[in-house]
């Protein structure tokens, strides 16, 4: 298969093109008049993924061509709509043209140039994505750890809008939660790898359906009970979601059962609709999911319209107003909604750009997704399968989650937008999560080069004891 | 700025965007029909032809070099391998080409070589036999085009 790497770049050369006009289109509609730098954030953006490029085509030359020009679409949207508003709020306040590096949209570049050293960084260590499988309990520790650590810490250090999703450092904050879901995906994989036959084989078959024995279900309720927990303390619907939803959906990938699913989604939504009945009968801990499900059933209420309900309803006024095409890049008003620069950014977006622009975006999200799940296809090991099958359906369900939230289809909640929202930690984590995706469809497109590692053995060497795999010794 | 202008740049801005996923969708078409095609040629009869030659292994040259390596199934089916210079290990060890996870399959299970652009599997001392097509292998044997080499619950073939 050729390496299509010059396809890459062509594209690449494409989004940044886009880029570009955006951000000609914003100036042009905010000040009447195009400066001589409108091109100045889309080349630094260029240099930035033409460094990545290079990156790919040193070490992972058989790599999807699609992945990075569609992600860098996305991110460098995000970076000009982000420059978009500063450059609003700076006419507001009779400032001059914020400079290339000030505001969100300068700190979000200078966060897309972190995130591509990180996920440049594991594309040279992680040369064959097998040996992440070794460090898999370390990771799954280190996932459970990090989603914890919201939780437990007092509200003050945690708690942004009523979600604890936070660790803040001064006027510095990361979400630990997005990283969690890269280890939590690895461990899982490798947990079911070892699992999936007596998962798949034992079973009871009712109603045509083949459901697993009772003590099998073990895990998946633990989790369960993991992500409700999440629900419950850090007050977050969609985090909840995310990790149950991968977790089930990697247990469907590994014993392509049915069954999983149903168990899965009964699970889920019998505890949301428990968690809301408990919330509207006893407070407490639950009282928070009960008025976010409240807002969403009905935002327009006189009681919400005002107060919760506002930022809802605003996104879906500025989702109205832009109609069919927009009112073009720069000539909406996105400053009505509240958090248009993190969770409510499609809200903002979709003014300006409107359906079509906006589903533009959402195909460019899927083909990201079916990348992702065709290199999960087309990979020659189980745990590659899982890995790069869990993370492709993470991105999407995140996406939907998100943008569910915003248009009204599932209660609103927290939840970053991949690539395109303002803040560091999603940024970061969507990257290297490009970057294993990069790395396994590389396994997968590149030729059978026999030696995968320096120590590729002869037929005669005898096995060595792998971590974990039951390894048998075999005697000629 | 004239009006025309921004409308102009508005409307250029969304046909823009849905040029590049089309391209995009351009790119990605172009990876299905290289795997297409391939298939198109498997499903015509050579797939039969090449069981018939089994008996005559000298002869299995003759016709198409293999190509790739498909798994027809088991829970690796749909994988293909491009065939290159270097050797195919199937097993259940990490460092195998292809990595089978099945409690019938050894650690180092079998290989795969090819010697003046015949392909011949070997076993390499598993505990539960490969098979090709119906056959034990016990000593390097030439694998014709189509015809199953089996693993525990795997199968794979040679394809043009």
């Amino acid at each position: 298969m050729k390496t299509r790497r010059n396809a890459e770049l062509g594209l690449l050369g494409f989004a940044m093109l886009l880029v570009a006009t955006f951000g000609w289109t914003v100036e042009a509609n905010q000040y009447g008049t195009v400066s001589a730098t409108f091109w100045v954030p889309a080349v630094l953006l260029s240099i930035l993924f033409l460094g990545l490029h290079v990156v790919v085509r040193l070490t992972a030359p058989y790599a999807d061509p699609v992945l990075i020009p569609a992600v860098a679409l996305i991110n460098g949207i995000g970076v000009a709509f982000l420059r978009r508003l500063d450059i609003a709020r700076a006419i507001a306040q009779k400032d001059p043209m914020p400079g290339v590096f000030a505001g969100t949209g300068g700190r979000q570049l200078a966060w897309t140039l972190a995130s591509l050293i990180l996920a440049a960084v594991l594309l040279l260590v992680v040369r064959d994505h097998k040996i992440v499988s070794r460090y898999a309990y370390t990771l799954g520790l280190a996932g459970i750890v990090l989603v914890m650590i919201p939780a437990v810490l007092p509200g003050s250090l945690s708690e942004v809008n009523g979600a604890k999703l936070w660790i803040k450092f001064g006027a510095f904050s990361i979400q630990p939660g997005e990283f969690a879901k890269l280890a939590l995906v690895s461990f899982f994989a490798y947990y079911l790898v070892r699992k999936r036959e007596v998962l798949s084989l034992a079973s009871h078959r009712v109603l045509g359906l083949d459901f697993p024995r009772g003590r099998d279900l073990g895990p998946v309720l633990t989790v369960w009970l993991l992500s409700l927990l999440v629900l419950v303390f850090e007050k977050d619907l969609g985090t909840a979601l995310m990790y149950f939803g991968l977790f089930v959906v990697t247990l469907y990938v590994a014993t392509e059962r049915s069954s999983w699913l149903i168990i899965g989604l009964l699970l889920f939504f019998g505890g949301v609709y428990v968690a809301y009945l408990l919330g509207e009968a006893v407070g407490g801990p639950f009282a928070n999911f009960y008025d976010r499900a409240s807002i969403w059933l009905d935002p327009f209420a006189p009681k919400y319209i005002d107060n919760e309900g506002y930022q809802l309803v605003q996104g879906l006024f500025g989702l109205g107003s832009g109609g069919l095409f927009g009112s073009g890049p720069g000539a909406g008003s996105p400053g009505f909604i509240p958090e248009v620069r993190t969770d409510f950014i499609f809200a903002g977006l979709g003014e300006e750009i409107g359906l079509f622009g906006l589903s533009a975006l959402l195909v460019t999200y899927l083909l990201i997704v079916e990348r992702g799940l065709r290199a999960a296809l087309a990979v020659r090991d189980s745990f590659g399968k899982l890995v790069a099958g869990g993370l492709a359906f993470t991105l999407g369900l995140q996406v939907f989650v998100i943008l569910g939230g915003i248009t009204g289809l599932i209660p609103l909640t927290g939840q970053t937008t991949p690539f395109l929202s303002a803040g560091g930690s999603s940024l970061m984590a969507n990257w290297l999560l490009v970057a294993m995706l990069l790395r396994i469809s590389n396994a997968a497109r590149g030729p059978a080069a026999g030696g995968v590692g320096p120590d590729r053995p002869g037929p005669k060497k005898a096995p060595t004891q792998l971590h974990g795999a039951m390894t048998e010794v075999i005697k000629p | 700025m004239p009006e025309f202008v921004l409308t102009v740049a508005r409307f250029g801005f969304l046909i823009l965007l849905w040029i590049f996923v089309f391209t995009v969708v351009g790119v990605i078409r172009r990876d299905l029909f290289a795997g297409a095609r391939s298939k198109s040629i498997v499903a015509s009869p050579r797939g039969v032809g090449g069981a018939i030659l089994q008996g005559r292994p000298a002869k299995a040259k003759r016709g198409k070099a293999a190509r790739q390596l498909v798994v027809t199934a088991g829970q690796l089916a749909g994988t293909r391998i491009t065939l290159g210079e270097a050797p195919i290990t199937i097993g259940r060890a990490e460092d195998s080409t292809l990595i089978i996870t099945d409690d019938f399959a050894s650690a180092r299970h079998a290989r795969l070589v090819p010697r003046d652009g015949q392909w011949f599997v070997e076993d390499l001392g598993s505990t539960n036999g490969t098979y090709l097509d119906r056959g034990k292998v016990s000593g390097p044997t030439p694998v014709p085009l189509g015809v199953p080499i089996r693993i525990g619950r795997t199968s794979i073939e040679l394809r043009p």
